[in-house]
């Protein structure tokens, strides 16, 4: 007989930055079927199989039920369970401890792109009037920090300037860096439609194939790491033939003379060589995307995660502003973003110089305004990022560490380095819903709710503010995130001796949320209510009667001017050599998400149940592999052991990597060398050596690779 | 289309004045009428397959289905008489005979709705497909499947672009399909399921909702899902 649900819940999506909005049929306390609205943006219907097949993590029988406090030494995984009255005690206290006799600045917090708004504004608030420190940050520095960076510096606003449902309406756009139907499967269906219902123009610039390079009208296949030389000379063209928009960069921009004059030597000719892309195509591309009367850019980590992620960002914000593709719908420049609420995260001020919606703490105005609503005083100064933090707890300045959902120990750079750095901390506490690589070291971990179980909101890569609502009760003792964290924040106002609270007793998420968009105006007119109403709302949206903002830049930027950015060519990325002869890139697949804490505990699992380096076939001929090899993955800071993947996605000379496998953890290769303006590692440059190993000692080593799940060589689909 | 142009009809004795190329189902649906459909979905492309959306226009000698007939100007059309009734019932029947429609309860109503006998056809043959169970996500279960094309639309130019879903088979064989009737793990299926986002009845459903249905535990369920792949292709 057919199934009927308890309860049907619509919600969004807890996987990438796409916001998809999905009903939950719920029965027995298990989600049995995943629907999407028809009629509904970001995604009308559609799904990937994350959303509608990923969100089993949540009645997986290893969620964190109780309170664990560590019994054993670090790092040997002895826990024991204890109260929630015992665990916040101790939070509180060691806490308290710390800030009174080493100051709050001792302290830093990572917040989580995955919790809610909600959530993440109560962690600020708590580090910052609490415990008087700006350290906190998220995960958002791994990934886009090169683009917030570089779009900050050219434009002053960093978020995608489009809203997902202009891309339909595209006639060119450029895709580079973004592997987007895997890594935002729905987006790209808007992008595919775009190419084969409307006759748009796909540019891919990738030194991977693929499978939007099926839909590409050119492809750009760049050698990796020399992103900045192909648009440079992109820009080089269109200044040369003069394609670029007079009147817009002389009424929106400044310092194009002396930007052009820094184009010189970058020739498509020039480029050829460095990048291995045909001048002809880079002339060709720069023609069609100028000439284009509606054309955007989309990129991912590709652009952002490199040694010169800012300069990659700047350089495209340029091809953008001379050419004035941006400002009118469906012109842009989109950093699609990897997690749910990686924007919303950000937006509500996880990050170390900024309050929510980006207003500064170096501001006094701002930072009166915020001690006005919290009734204490703030400090001035901008706190660590996340790989500073790290850097911090081995120098012994940082001393205790909360980790509010993340995985730091999975998803930082030169992963070794980072775990000395952890141990070395006097105190971590853990806010998760399943034990993962980080909190196997933690003091004490704190179970929390996951998407499905609380209410709140996200805002997803195209700012647009949408509800989630809880479908499933609590598991165990656990507690909504924002809860634990009040808490705690409470105990120690009172431990401290604060004399009046900076308020932290709200009845629910939405009481969050109206002190939230009290104190920021371009969230004013958003409220649960006109959520409910409209399904979701586009920031900046200063009042009630506001509809929102589908695009961004129609008038100014919040710069004032656009301003073009010289550049120059060159890399701090480490280069191949005799030694560590082959280039690794690390990245996503579809069936896994970032750690793997939730899509590893998940079907999800099944699909793709292990980790594989793609190879290409003159390489795997060179080394003597194919398909289905054990090989040993070795760079300068450690080594990894997987099947190989024979397949032409990849170059020659280049192998992948992903990063969602504790068992062959990608950044353990990785080095934790940074963008100098953004601090975002370099997480697609490493250089490795191949060599044949033996098989491990895992659950299916000994099953053939083309048994395991849906892992196949995708160059070679039978359709 | 031109949108610019309108056309004034009357359906089920009410006017209405639509634009140009507006279709019948449509237009039906804008005045309240509730004209029946099973291979009609919003999200994709009508074929006008099933003939459930058939209405009668101008008495005419052939009925028209409502989901991909346009609009005539000064059209009479009738969205339910014995004709279209008669017409409905049949369909109803003959999808009965061949297809187990117990996971359809929406095609399960109209059969009440239009006094369809099940017994119509008690010699048809059934279309008897063995449940196919290849994949961490979905099981398909083509006994249930009325071949509305929906999966096979989605799966390509209506949604994903994927091309994983094919028809394959001719005349009464026809029937959905991987090219080469491969696993799913094996084609180029992405697992986004589209495909059940848009079946009508139970012949595709997610492994947990089957599991369910069996009365499985939850553990069960879970444990379901972690047996080894085996290559099991169709022929074998």
């Amino acid at each position: 007989m057919p199934i009927t649900p308890d309860r049907s819940v619509r919600t969004t999506c807890p996987y990438c930055g796409v916001g998809c909005q999905m009903n939950l049929h719920v029965r027995d306390n298990l989600i049995f079927r995943v629907t999407a609205p028809f009629d509904s943006a970001p995604n009308y219907g559609n799904l990937c199989v994350k959303g509608r097949f990923g969100t089993d993590f949540t009645t997986h029988p290893g969620r964190l039920t109780k309170p664990l406090i560590r019994s054993g030494a670090r790092g040997s995984g002895e826990f024991r369970e204890a109260s929630w009255d015992e665990a916040l005690s101790l939070v509180s206290m060691r806490l308290a401890e710390l800030a009174r006799t080493h100051g709050g600045d001792s302290v830093a917090a990572y917040a989580c792109a995955k919790a809610t708004n909600e959530d993440n504004y109560v962690l600020q608030k708590w580090m910052r009037a609490v415990l008087k420190t700006n350290n906190v940050d998220h995960c958002a520095r791994l990934c886009h920090a090169g683009s917030v960076t570089g779009l900050q510096l050219a434009l002053g606003s960093s978020a995608m300037s489009n809203s997902i449902a202009e891309m339909e309406h595209l006639d060119t756009f450029i895709v580079t860096g973004s592997n987007t139907t895997e890594t935002h499967p729905v987006i790209s269906l808007f992008l595919k439609r775009a190419v084969r219902e409307n006759g748009a123009k796909l540019i891919v610039i990738d030194p991977r194939q693929i499978e939007l390079t099926d839909f590409a009208t050119l492809w750009l296949r760049q050698k990796p790491g020399t992103d900045v030389a192909v648009y440079q000379a992109m820009a080089h063209v269109i200044v040369t033939e003069k394609l670029y928009s007079p009147s817009f960069i002389h009424e929106r921009t400044e310092d194009f003379e002396t930007y052009v004059e820094s184009l010189e030597a970058f020739t498509p000719e020039w480029a050829e060589t460095v990048s291995g892309v045909p001048a002809e195509d880079i002339r060709a591309a720069a023609r069609l995307y100028a000439q284009a009367e509606r054309a955007a850019f989309y990129w991912g980590m590709g652009i952002s995660q490199s040694t010169h992620g800012t300069d990659n960002a700047l350089a495209l914000a340029n091809l953008a502003l001379m050419t004035g593709h941006i400002g009118k719908p469906g012109t842009g420049l989109n950093p699609l973003r990897g997690q749910n609420n990686v924007q919303g995260c950000s937006d509500s001020g996880g990050l170390p110089h900024v309050f929510t919606a980006y207003q500064s703490v170096e501001a006094p105005e701002v930072r009166a305004r915020f001690e006005s609503a919290w009734h204490t005083a703030l400090s001035p100064t901008p706190g660590l990022t996340v790989t500073e933090i790290v850097d911090g707890a081995l120098m012994g300045t940082i001393k205790a560490l909360v980790v509010m959902g993340e995985n730091p120990l999975m998803s930082e750079p030169n992963l070794a380095h980072a775990q000395h750095a952890l141990e070395a901390l006097d105190f971590m506490v853990c806010i998760d819903i399943f034990m993962n690589e980080t909190s196997e070291i933690a003091d004490v971990i704190l179970p929390s709710a996951s998407f499905a179980e609380k209410d709140g909101t996200f805002t997803n890569s195209d700012r647009r503010v949408q509800r989630i609502r809880q479908a499933l009760p609590l598991v165990g003792e656990a507690r909504p995130d924002w809860e634990i964290v009040c808490e705690v924040a409470r105990r120690m106002e009172s431990l401290l001796n604060v004399a009046q609270s900076a308020g932290f007793d709200y009845p629910n998420a939405e009481a969050i949320w109206e002190e939230m968009r009290a104190v920021t105006p371009g969230f004013y007119g958003i409220t649960y209510e006109r959520l409910e109403r409209e399904g979701g709302v586009h920031w900046p949206c200063p009042s009630l009667d506001h509809p929102g903002t589908p695009y961004l830049f129609e008038h100014d930027f919040p710069r004032g001017k656009g301003k073009f950015w010289t550049l120059k060519y060159g890399t701090d990325s480490e280069l191949t050599d005799d030694e560590y002869p082959y280039h690794l890139t690390t990245g996503r697949v579809l069936f896994h998400w970032h750690g793997g804490t939730m899509t590893r505990r998940s079907r999800l699992d099944e699909a793709f149940p292990e980790p594989i380096i793609e190879m290409h076939p003159d390489d795997a001929q060179h080394l003597g592999m194919i398909s289905g090899d054990w090989a040993e993955v070795a760079s300068r800071r450690g080594r990894v052991v997987c099947r190989v993947l024979v397949t032409g996605r990849s170059p020659v000379g280049t192998v992948f990597l992903p990063f969602h496998f504790a068992e062959a953890a990608a950044n353990l290769l990785t080095l934790d060398k940074v963008d100098a303006r953004a601090k975002i590692p370099d997480f697609k440059m490493a250089a490795v050596r191949l060599c044949k190993a033996d098989a491990p000692v895992w659950e299916g080593a000994d099953t053939p690779l083309d048994e395991r799940g849906a892992i196949k060589d995708p160059t070679k689909y039978v359709h | 289309m031109d949108t610019s142009k309108t056309i004034t009809l009357t359906i089920d004795g009410q006017e209405v004045t639509v634009p140009e190329g507006t279709t019948l189902l449509e237009a039906a649906r804008q005045l309240g009428s509730d004209v029946p459909v099973i291979c009609y979905h919003e999200a994709t492309t009508s074929n006008g397959l099933c003939r459930i959306c058939v209405v009668d226009v101008n008495g005419g000698r052939v009925l028209q289905p409502a989901c991909v007939a346009a609009c005539q100007a000064g059209a009479a059309v009738s969205t339910r008489n014995g004709r279209v009734e008669r017409s409905r019932r049949t369909i109803l029947e003959m999808l009965n005979s061949a297809v187990d429609l117990s996971a359809a309860p929406e095609i399960g109503a109209l059969m009440t709705d239009y006094q369809a006998d099940p017994q119509r056809f008690p010699e048809a043959a059934a279309r008897d497909h063995e449940l196919m169970d290849d994949n961490p996500f979905y099981v398909r279960d083509y006994s249930q499947c009325v071949l509305c094309w929906r999966c096979v639309q989605v799966c390509g130019s209506d949604a994903q672009y994927t091309f994983a879903l094919t028809l394959d088979g001719r005349g009464y064989d026809t029937h959905v399909s991987t090219a080469f009737s491969i696993p799913m793990t094996e084609s180029p299926c992405v697992f986004c399921g589209q495909c059940i986002g848009v079946c009508p009845t139970g012949a595709l459903k997610p492994k947990i909702e089957w599991g369910l249905e069996k009365g499985l535990s939850h553990d069960e369920i879970r444990q379901m899902t972690r047996q080894k792949r085996r290559r099991k292709h169709m022929d074998e």
